[in-house]
C-alpha cells in the first residue's frame, strides 16, 4: 500500500473544531500522511466573520457619506470638523480596546489556571492591529493639528503618551518576531505586554505634569462638545461602532493567521518529507521510510 | 530573600571589582556622551547649563543600558544562569541581589556623570539634597526595570539590539521626573516643584520593584 500524493492541505474538509478560531491545535491529520491537520475554523465562526466585516465596510462608507456630504461644517472649525468623526473612533480602538484587551489577554495567559495560547495569539493579534490603529490615531491628529495648531506635532501630553505607548507596544512585537518555541514566546511577550501596560498610567501621569501648559479638556471637546448637531452626534456615535467592528475584524482574521502560522512553524519539516517522498515515489512500498528526523508527531510515509 | 540578595550582590561587585568594566569601560563612554552632547549645543554654556539636567539624565540611561547587558553577561557563560537557579536562591533574592548590584554601579557612574555635568556644562546645585535623593530614586527604577528585562533578553541572541528598544521607552518617566527634578534643583528653579516628581519616581520602583520580587521565578523560566 502507498501513500496518496496528494497535497496535504488540499484535501482537508472544513470541519476544524467547534467553536470557530481553535484554541488549541487539533489532534487530528491530514489524510493518510500523519501531518497534523491546519486550524480550520468552523462554517459558523466563517460566518461570522464575514458578517463582522461585511458591517464595518458599510458602517464605515456610511460615516464617510454622513461626515462629508450630510452634515454641517462647524462655525468655528471648518470642515476640519469633519476629523471628528474619524479621529476619536481610531483612538478609542487603538488606546483603550486594543491594548485594554492585549493587557487582560496577556494577564490570563500568565494566569497558570486560564493558561493556554488562545490568549496569547489573541493579545498579539490585538496588539499587531492596535500599533495601525495608533498609527492612524498620529497621522490623524497630526492632519488636523497643522490647520488648527499650526504644527504638526506638538509636545502635548496626549500625544506624547501616545507616542510612548506606540513605542512600547512596536518593542513587543519585536520581541514576537525573535524566534522561540511558542510556549516560550507566548511568556516572554505576556511579561512584555504586562510591563507596558503597567507602565502605561506612570508616563501618562508624568507626561501630564511635564508639559503642564495643556489644558484640562482637549482642543476637540473645548471647540465642539456644547455646539454638537444632532446629525454629527448620530455620525460620531456611527463612526465608534464602525471603527470597532472593523478592528473586531480584522482580530479575528489576524487571529486565524497567527494559529495558521504557529500550524506551519510547528508541521512545516513534516510537510516537506511528504511532499518529497511523494515526488519520488510513483508505486509501490517505500524501503526504509517512517523515521525521518527527530521531527513532531512523524509518522511521515508510513502506508 | 534578603541573605541571599546579599549573597548575589556580593558575588556581582566582586566581579565588577576584579574585572573592573563598569568603571573603565562604561564610565568613560558617559563622559564621552556628555562631551558628544556638549558639541552638539555648541559652546554656549548658557545653553549647556539649561540642558544639563536632561542630558545628564540621557546619559545615565544610556549607561543602564550597558550595566545591565553586562549585569547578564557576567551569567551567560559557563551555564552560570542555570546553576543560580538550581543553587536553591530565593529568585526574589536573586533579582534584588542583581538589582541591587546594577544600582551601586549606577550611582558611582552617576557621581562621576554628575562632576562632568558642573564641570563642563557649568551647573550649580542650589538643592543638593534633592540631587541625591533623585539619584538614589531614579538608580532603583532604573536598576528594578531593567534587571527585569535583563532577565527576560537573557536567553535572546539579539538581546543586544533588543533590550534598548524595550527597556529605555519604560524608563521614560524616570528620565522626565530625574529632568523635571534636577531643573528643580539647579540654580534658576523652584525647589517646590521638584516633591510630586520625587513622589512619582516611587510610586515607579514601588511597582516594579513588586513585581520583579513577584514574578521573577517565572520570568526566568522563559529564559
Amino acid at each position: 500500500m502507498t501513500s496518496e500524493p496528494t497535497t496535504p492541505t488540499a484535501a482537508v474538509p472544513a470541519t476544524g473544531p467547534a467553536g470557530g478560531a481553535a484554541p488549541h491545535p487539533p489532534s487530528t491529520t491530514v489524510a493518510n500522511t500523519g501531518v497534523a491537520r491546519p486550524p480550520v475554523p468552523s462554517r459558523r465562526a466563517r460566518r461570522v466573520e464575514r458578517v463582522i466585516g461585511v458591517l464595518a465596510l458599510v458602517g464605515t462608507a456610511a460615516t464617510v457619506w454622513l461626515g462629508l456630504w450630510v452634515t454641517p461644517h462647524d462655525k468655528v472649525q471648518g470642515d476640519l470638523v469633519r476629523l471628528v468623526y474619524i479621529h476619536p473612533g481610531v483612538a478609542w480602538v487603538a488606546l483603550y480596546l486594543a491594548f485594554g484587551l492585549a493587557a487582560v489577554a496577556s494577564l490570563l495567559y500568565l494566569w497558570p489556571r486560564t493558561r493556554s495560547l488562545f490568549w496569547d495569539r489573541l493579545a498579539a493579534a490585538a496588539v499587531e492591529v492596535g500599533v495601525v490603529y495608533n498609527v492612524c490615531t498620529l497621522v490623524s491628529g497630526s492632519i488636523w493639528g497643522k490647520p488648527t495648531w499650526g504644527v504638526w506635532w506638538a509636545w502635548d501630553a496626549r500625544l506624547t503618551s501616545t507616542a510612548v505607548l506606540l513605542v512600547l507596544f512596536l518593542g513587543y512585537l519585536a520581541l514576537r518576531r525573535v524566534p522561540a518555541e511558542p510556549e516560550v514566546r507566548a511568556r516572554r511577550s505576556a511579561f512584555v505586554a504586562l510591563f507596558a501596560a503597567v507602565d502605561i498610567p506612570i508616563v501618562h501621569f508624568s507626561v501630564d505634569w511635564w508639559n503642564t501648559l495643556h489644558q484640562g479638556a482637549t482642543v476637540l471637546n473645548a471647540n465642539l462638545s456644547p455646539t454638537i448637531h444632532g446629525s454629527m452626534a448620530w455620525t460620531l456615535l456611527l463612526g465608534f461602532i464602525a471603527l470597532t467592528l472593523a478592528f473586531v475584524w480584522m482580530l479575528l482574521v489576524r487571529y486565524r493567521i497567527g494559529a495558521l502560522e504557529d500550524w506551519l512553524a510547528a508541521n512545516e519539516l513534516d510537510l516537506a518529507l511528504v511532499e518529497r517522498q511523494a515526488e519520488g515515489v510513483p508505486a509501490g512500498p517505500i524501503p526504509g521510510a517512517g523515521a525521518p528526523t527527530g521531527a513532531t508527531g512523524s509518522r511521515v510515509g508510513v502506508a | 530573600m534578603w541573605r541571599d540578595a546579599v549573597l548575589v550582590a556580593g558575588k556581582d561587585l566582586r566581579i565588577e571589582t576584579r574585572s573592573r568594566v563598569a568603571l573603565s569601560q562604561v564610565a568613560p563612554f558617559g563622559i564621552v556622551a556628555l562631551v558628544l552632547f556638549a558639541f552638539a549645543l555648541g559652546p554656549d554654556r548658557q545653553v549647556m547649563a539649561k540642558g544639563a539636567p536632561g542630558l545628564f539624565w540621557v546619559a545615565v540611561l544610556f549607561c543602564t543600558v550597558l550595566a545591565i547587558q553586562r549585569s547578564v553577561s557576567v551569567e551567560s557563560a559557563d551555564g552560570a544562569r542555570d546553576g543560580l537557579r538550581l543553587s536553591g536562591i530565593d529568585p526574589a533574592g536573586l533579582y534584588l541581589g542583581k538589582a541591587f548590584a546594577v544600582a551601586v554601579q549606577l550611582v558611582v557612574l552617576e557621581f562621576l556623570l554628575a562632576v562632568g555635568v558642573i564641570l563642563l556644562y557649568g551647573a550649580h546645585v542650589e538643592v543638593p539634597w534633592m540631587i541625591v535623593v533623585s539619584c538614589v530614586l531614579g538608580t532603583i527604577g532604573l536598576a528594578a526595570t531593567g534587571t527585569l528585562y535583563g532577565a527576560l533578553s537573557a536567553g535572546l541572541r539579539v538581546r543586544e539590539t533588543l533590550l534598548p528598544f524595550l527597556l529605555l521607552p519604560i524608563a521614560a518617566p524616570v528620565l522626565l521626573a530625574g529632568t523635571k527634578i534636577w531643573q528643580a534643583a539647579l540654580a534658576g528653579g523652584t525647589p517646590g516643584d521638584g516633591t510630586q516628581w520625587l513622589r512619582l519616581l516611587v510610586v515607579f520602583d514601588a511597582v516594579y520593584l513588586a513585581i520583579g520580587v513577584a514574578l521573577f521565578g517565572p520570568i526566568q523560566e522563559t529564559a
